[in-house]
């Protein structure tokens, strides 16, 4: 499936795999958002879909918002990238399977918080940084970014080096520091392959996808409860109901 | 009682003399009195070009030995003046609009503890002195604003248990074990020395202040509003991120 040329979703077994494609910047304007969305709903409504990871092509995870993009419409504007990026977020928290990140390289400001969204983190061990851009930037951090970071770099001295110091975490400091749960060595498609095994372990597991996601919700109250109500409500109920999830095939 | 000199771009908030540094009102409004100094001169020479830290320093033994429960005597209510007299300081010093550093060069206890807390980086002594938060040991609760502060800057639960519920006196190598101290030192000079160089390397970066200020702020919400600080809305953060295109 490809939405739109800017990410594709593959199967890898029951493994869902998302990668936002091309060798750019992959900046989290409008349409990258959308193209997201849709695919982790298209995730969300396919049978038997046990785990999803998501990556991305080329030197860049995502390097944040796209702010070319923000120069170029009225202001009002920017507010609909936040709301449609805390929609991503939601939309992810609220994911009935286990999620994986695989940070194949660069992820700064937004596309750091949107690594760290998910359940589990493998980083590329010898290229690309994590990295909050954002006080060397000279922009001010909303309250749903803080609450994330809070709660899943809970470390304070980890945090203060990554939001006051601007520091960029390679992933041997970021999995020794516990940001990140591994580091895989190679190319990105060698980190996309252990990211997808990561994921089928997950999936292996068998937990009830609505289980899953009622418990992240409840381990990360103040973050869901800073982006649930810009999250995609209508979902097709048969992936509910009618579809045995069987990752054994 | 305390003296501020600017050293290029670093501003140095010295506790002066041999003593304990007890936080009583003399050293507390000296000291309100230099961050506001600070606060200004940075706020006026932002449009100059930004770039300025702090580095809080003290002489002699002791850091700071906590507020002036000699002068509080047995009078609950002098002791909550005092408490309530600190609270501002550590307002201001969590908003002041650049990094701050404290220099631990001698025993920091209590309020001193605190004082240090509020700092975004402690460089500390190893040779001697101690970071020791005596209320349980003296049988007074902690304030409110203390506790907020305490939970906010030691993240571990182990390391909170021992600071707070056993009055562990902590040296600054396990300190910086538990993720309290950033940097150990030899002794005192080097203590200053390298708050000093650490100070210059984070004001070179020439971060906004305002931005550096709600940053932190953003990071420690529960703590500073326990000592009176308004968070900024998100809608006054958007307006910032529109201004930075």
């Amino acid at each position: 499936m490809d939405t739109g040329s800017m990410c594709t979703v593959e199967r890898r077994g029951c493994v869902h795999l998302i990668t936002i494609t091309g060798a750019g910047e992959h900046r989290l304007g409008l349409p990258l958002i959308s193209a997201l969305r849709s695919a982790v709903a298209a995730v969300r409504a396919s049978p038997g879909a046990g785990a999803i990871v998501l990556a991305a092509e080329g030197k860049y995870f995502s390097n944040g918002f796209d702010q070319a993009w923000a120069r170029t419409v009225p202001r009002h504007l920017h507010a609909s990238m936040s709301e449609g990026f805390r929609g991503l977020l939601a939309d992810l928290l609220a994911l009935p399977m286990p999620t994986v990140a695989a940070v194949t390289g660069h992820a700064a400001a937004a596309g750091c918080a949107l690594a760290l969204a998910h359940d589990t983190i493998v980083m590329r061990a010898s290229r690309g940084f994590l990295y909050m851009s954002e006080v060397d930037a000279g922009i001010k951090i909303v309250d749903y970014f803080a609450e994330l970071l809070r709660q899943k770099v809970p470390d304070a001295a980890t945090r203060r080096d990554m939001l006051l110091a601007g520091s960029k975490m390679t992933a041997g400091e970021a999995v020794r520091r516990g940001v990140v749960d591994a580091t895989a060595d190679g190319s990105v498609e060698d980190v996309v392959a252990t990211a997808v095994a990561a994921a089928e372990g997950l999936a292996a597991r068998g937990w009830d996808g609505e289980v899953v996601a009622e418990v992240r919700k409840a381990m990360w109250p103040a973050v869901w409860g800073k982006v649930k109500d810009y999250g995609t409500r209508s979902f097709v109920l048969c992936s509910r109901t009618c579809i045995a999830r069987n990752c054994l095939q | 009682m305390c003296t501020l000199e600017q050293r290029g771009r670093v501003f140095v908030l010295t506790l002066t003399g041999d003593g304990e540094h007890r936080l009583g009102h003399p050293l507390i409004a000296s000291i309100r009195s230099a961050l506001a100094s600070v606060a200004a001169t940075a706020a006026q020479a932002n449009g100059a070009g930004p770039g300025a830290a702090l580095v809080t320093v003290a002489e002699g033994r002791f850091f700071s030995n906590g507020l002036d429960i000699g002068w509080a005597g047995t009078s609950r209510a002098r002791l909550g003046e005092l408490v309530a007299a600190l609270r501002p300081v550590a307002a201001d010093l969590l908003a002041l609009p650049m990094p701050t550093v404290a220099a631990v060069t001698g025993h920091a206890s209590a309020g001193g503890f605190l004082l240090a807390l509020c700092h975004d980086y402690r460089v500390m002594r190893a040779d001697r002195g101690v970071l020791y938060m005596s209320e349980v040991d003296i049988g007074l609760p902690l304030p409110p604003y203390f506790m907020a502060l305490l939970r906010a800057k030691i993240t571990a639960a182990h390391a909170l248990r021992d600071v707070v519920l056993r009055g562990r006196k902590l040296r600054a190598p396990e300190a910086k074990e538990m993720g309290i101290v950033d940097v150990v030192c030899p002794g005192a000079p080097e203590t200053a020395a390298e708050a000093l160089r650490l100070a210059e390397e984070l004001a070179a970066r020439k971060w906004d202040g305002a931005v550096y200020a709600s940053i932190r702020i953003s990071m420690f919400p529960d703590a500073c509003r326990s000592v009176g600080i308004v968070e900024e809305s998100d809608e006054e953060k958007a307006r910032n991120f529109a201004s930075k295109l």
